[in-house]
């Protein structure tokens, strides 16, 4: 375990540097963040009073959750890195030392998050003081709990997706299409362009039990308190699900992966 | 970079040493032969990011279907309305990822690598060889998808735009490239200062998504500053409000045009102020 810890520490160290990167990132989306709230303040106008079970204090402050689990759960450069890894042949020491690679991966996007959690904290918080009026707190602690529960599995569950999606450079050249690809359903049926519970019941059926909802969607609903009893542990028993089958297939897929590996430049 | 044209750049070049314009529609052909030939060896590739483009395209589209199942307008906007809106900053923005985006964003590897000494000694503008060096033919095919869900929404809608309304929308739209393309360059320069590009990159793709929302959505200081400052909210928003009729006065395009020399001569003077403090990266 202890070797692990220090690949955080170096990973924290190596993120760093990107610091001032992270900063402009996180403050430049913010801009479309603010966009999206003003396009839903026109669709409530003056008359509309709710909206497929929303108010306008609840979708924005919908809108406000989203972000600060984005920030704390977002795969950003983790996938490109794992792709280069894989077709620079940098991974040929990994196998030769007793450290696992997923597991170095899945520290050193935990350090990842930190430091982008960290250089996003000012202007998010800023951000959400702006909005201050309706950035409500869950109702209750044990809420909260499952909310942090919920939060973890969301963050395994998207690297798990995103370190086996990179993990396709075993056998194409280049993943980043593909990569795109996958981002454009985890947008829109992860609920970030919007909560899904807006769609047709019917759609929404469906897509709970894909694993998108569960990469965005679900911790928001649990913190608005908009899910709870059966709802909840069924809700959270899928993910649950979702992250070992996740887990699962990254495991399978590196095996596969690694039998192609040529270690080109290695 | 070698091509079967390269020599014929040569040759032309010698008798012209003030540069016309035939020498720069010649070497514009060059590169756009090369970038041919750059785009067919990766056939597969090329093909995914169109779909890529297509899928993100149609996204936008259900997300303002989407509102549009909940209400039946924004503002004094209509749902075939806002989609021509997205359709029309999407032509926009695909003909400027065609032409200029991947030039603008090499920039910051030029500079960083020192591969800039290179194209300041070629005997023509460097601006003009930064800019548009490379050639995204994939830009073209997602500009016509734009054109066609336009042609669509103008069927819904039950319009027939005349043909001095086509001309002016092509026109702003030309406005609204020049736009993007001189606030990109403007933000690329910085890197002649800084080194890490892809938070300029990303800037650009968060600021130029608003220029697909209706801006009668917008109040206030945002709308100022997306107006005046940064002119996002007029780039695809005077274009289709053409189209569809819905300028009350010709106040908006004259301030698209205004506005769009305004960001090329002040990306032209950043580059410029640029250039003279530019020292090598290499050497």
């Amino acid at each position: 375990m202890n070797k692990y810890w220090h690949v955080i520490s170096v990973g924290i160290q190596n993120t760093l540097v990107y610091r001032m990167n992270f900063l402009f990132r996180s403050t430049f989306s913010l801009i479309p963040l603010f966009a999206t709230i003003s396009l839903w303040r026109a669709v409530y106008g003056e008359k509309l009073t709710e909206l497929a079970g929303y108010t306008l204090p609840e979708m924005i402050s919908y809108y406000l959750v989203l972000t600060v689990v984005d920030a704390l759960t977002a795969v950003t450069e983790d996938d490109w890195q794992i792709a280069s890894d894989i077709k620079d042949g940098n991974i040929s020491q990994f196998l030769l030392k007793p450290i696992d690679y997923l597991s170095y991966r899945l520290c050193l996007y935990t350090a990842g998050r930190l430091v982008f959690t960290i250089c996003a904290f000012v202007p998010v918080t800023l951000f959400i003081f702006g909005q201050r009026e309706f950035f409500r707190l869950p109702p209750d602690v044990t809420t909260f709990l499952w909310f942090g529960l919920s939060l973890i599995l969301t963050a395994l569950l998207q690297f798990f997706i995103s370190y086996t999606m990179a993990l396709l450079a075993f056998w194409v050249l280049e993943v980043s299409t593909f990569i795109f690809i996958l981002f454009a359903f985890e947008y829109i049926a992860g609920g970030h362009l919007f909560p899904i519970d807006i769609l047709p019941p019917v759609v929404q059926k469906v897509l709970l039990f894909t694993p998108f909802p569960y990469q965005l969607f679900f911790p928001v609903k649990i913190y608005l308190g908009r899910v709870s009893g059966d709802a909840l542990y069924g809700g959270l028993l899928i993910q649950f699900g979702w992250v070992i089958a996740t887990y699962a297939l990254a495991r399978l897929v590196w095996n596969r992966g690694i039998r192609k590996y040529s270690a080109v430049g290695g | 970079m070698e091509t079967p044209r390269s020599d014929s750049i040569h040759t032309n070049s010698a008798p012209a040493p003030h540069g016309g314009l035939q020498r720069y529609l010649t070497i514009y052909w060059a590169l756009w032969r090369n970038s041919v030939v750059r785009e067919m060896g990766f056939k597969t590739n090329f093909i995914l990011w169109i779909l890529v483009e297509l899928l993100w395209f149609a996204l936008q589209i259900t997300f303002i279907s989407v509102i549009y199942s909940h209400t039946d307008h924004i503002a004094d906007w209509t749902k075939w309305q806002v989609v021509m809106l997205v359709a029309a900053s999407h032509f926009i923005q695909q003909v400027f990822t065609a032409l200029f985006l991947t030039n603008c964003v090499e920039i910051s590897e030029y500079i960083r690598k020192g591969s800039l000494d290179f194209m300041l000694l070629l005997p023509i503008n460097t601006r003009f060889i930064v800019s548009l060096r490379k050639v995204d033919l994939g830009g073209f095919i997602n500009a016509a998808s734009a054109l066609a869900v336009m042609t669509y929404c103008a069927r819904r809608l039950g319009i027939h735009p005349s043909a001095a309304q086509i001309a002016g929308f092509l026109l702003l739209c030309g406005s609204g490239l020049l736009v993007h393309y001189s606030l990109l360059f403007l933000l690329s320069c910085v890197s002649f200062w800084t080194v890490r590009a892809q938070g300029i990159v990303w800037g650009y793709y968060n600021l130029f998504n608003i220029s697909r929302l209706p801006d009668a959505a917008f109040h206030g200081f945002f709308k100022a500053l997306f107006t005046y400052a940064l002119p996002m909210l007029l780039v695809a928003n005077v274009p289709a409000k053409l189209l569809l009729s819905k300028l009350g006065s010709p106040f908006e395009m004259m301030l698209l045009l205004g506005l769009s020399f305004v960001c090329f001569f002040a990306s032209e003077s950043l580059w410029r102020f640029s250039l003279r403090h530019y020292t090598s990266a290499s050497s």
